[in-house]
């Protein structure tokens, strides 16, 4: 039994971003399921009574909730494989863009949750954003960490996975080859990393889990 | 002032996420200028340094921008080593800190929509916040079981956590008094108002306190502006 539990849910993004730190860095962990949408476990609301969310780290019996809070513990326990550079300045920098992605996430999820023209405005909406990531985010980068990935990437890495399958979903192209190029490659480069590749979900249950969570915000929408 | 090492913030005196990063730069005894920013008409220097999302703060560092007043205040904790640390050694206890003090912002947010609204929207928000100042409450009392650590005049034992509190939370008794309610109080918040009362006598944050009356004015302002666009 590891020392290190991580509390998740597979359909989850920001569980990856947590999973995909501790496989970069070579920390062994053990994963518990949890069923959020219909059955927390008293251990999850014990362990995040604020929010009642995945995912949440346990280190030592000690819990440690928000991904974003979870990869800077990550980092600092285990520097090995860094994931942040060392300059206070490019430090500044990588956690303006997760903080980007945390603030808007809701535009770039907006045509997940839409339809019609609500979609429509919605999509655009969400590709200003991508814009500005593309060009000012990864600019002529490898990775948004530079060379190598780190924690941005791992903030981002909901495009490289969920995003087709959520626009196959909505019917909507929101990132393709020719509109975000740089977005593109990147996308290609970040999946064929091992320790990404392998604890991805596979796509066709996450069709039908995605499939099914549109089918109720499209209802809750209408009510 | 040489320009190695020079310092300027752009900020905008009512804005609490400003607070935050001046409180940091004073409580650690950097100098610095400060550009006063009127966001209905923002100077074409702001524009340029923080194009993304035109907003304050930002804080200037030998000729380089950096915005989020978290991701700055981390900037200025790992850039200056004179002053408290900002955030702790150990890394479980600075996760505790950045987890609170990002939960802040939704009470601060929360805290908002209380100024914002009416009647029973009012009484929705007045419930929402009180449940996440209720929250926030036990996250303290986890954090400091034996209570609010004492500051002393060198600011020991300031982190990061407390500058939030005492930028969004500590112009509670101005709220009051414009709202009629009392959210955060030494009865029902104990811990963040000891907080509070902790870091305002220091030199340090006294000097750059704005004054109960003015506060008071400013929420009043924005409480009709908010009402009187809804009703539009």
């Amino acid at each position: 039994m590891s020392q290190v539990t991580v509390l998740g849910a597979w359909p989850s993004p920001y569980v990856y971003r947590v999973i995909w730190a501790l496989k970069l860095k070579g920390v062994d962990y053990d994963y518990v399921e949890e069923d959020v949408l219909h059955n927390k476990s008293d251990r999850l609301l014990k362990y995040n009574p604020v929010h009642k969310k995945v995912p949440v780290l346990v280190h030592a019996g000690k819990p440690i909730a928000e991904s974003a809070v979870i990869l800077e513990y990550i980092e600092e326990t285990w520097p090995q494989n860094p994931l942040l550079p060392k300059d206070p300045h490019q430090r500044a920098l990588a956690r303006f863009w997760i903080k980007f992605g945390e603030d808007k996430s809701a535009a770039l999820f907006g045509f997940f949750m839409t339809e019609g023209e609500q979609q429509e405005k919605a999509t655009k909406e969400g590709q200003e954003q991508l814009r500005i990531l593309e060009e000012q985010g990864l600019g002529e980068k490898k990775f948004f960490g530079g060379d190598e990935i780190g924690m941005a990437d791992l903030e981002f890495g909901w495009l490289a996975w969920w995003l087709d399958v959520m626009s196959e979903i909505a019917g909507v192209k929101v990132i393709d080859a020719e509109s975000f190029p740089r977005l593109h490659a990147w996308i290609q480069r970040f999946k064929d990393i091992p320790a990404i590749k392998e604890p991805l979900p596979d796509r066709s249950a996450m069709l039908t889990y995605f499939k099914g969570r549109r089918a109720t915000f499209l209802a809750l929408a209408k009510s | 002032m040489a320009e190695q090492n020079k310092v300027i913030l752009y900020g905008t005196w009512t804005r609490p996420y400003v607070k935050r990063v001046e409180l940091a730069l004073k409580v650690k005894g950097i100098p610095y200028e400060y550009v006063e920013e009127d966001l209905r008409n923002k100077s074409p220097m702001l524009l340029k340094l923080n194009p993304i999302h035109k907003k304050v703060p930002v804080l200037v560092h030998n000729g380089k921008a950096i915005t989020e007043s978290l991701v700055i205040i981390e900037y200025i904790d790992e850039t200056w080593k004179t002053g408290p640390r900002l955030l702790p050694q150990d890394p479980y206890k600075r996760s505790q800190i950045r987890f609170w003090a990002s939960y802040i912002q939704q009470v601060f947010e929360a805290l908002v929509m209380v100024l914002k609204t009416i009647g029973e929207a009012q009484e929705k928000a007045i419930k929402e916040v009180s449940e996440k100042v209720k929250l926030l409450e036990a996250g303290l009392k986890g954090l400091f079981p034996d209570g609010i650590p004492s500051v002393d005049e060198y600011s020991k034992n300031v982190t990061l956590l407390d500058l939030v509190i005492l930028a969004n939370l500590g112009g509670y008794e101005a709220q009051e008094e414009v709202l009629g309610v009392k959210i955060i109080d030494s009865e029902k918040t104990p811990l963040i108002v000891s907080c509070i009362t902790a870091l305002i006598d220091l030199p340090a944050v006294k000097e750059s306190r704005m004054p109960h009356e003015k506060v008071v004015a400013f929420l009043k302002f924005f409480r009709e502006n908010a009402l009187n666009s809804a009703a539009a």
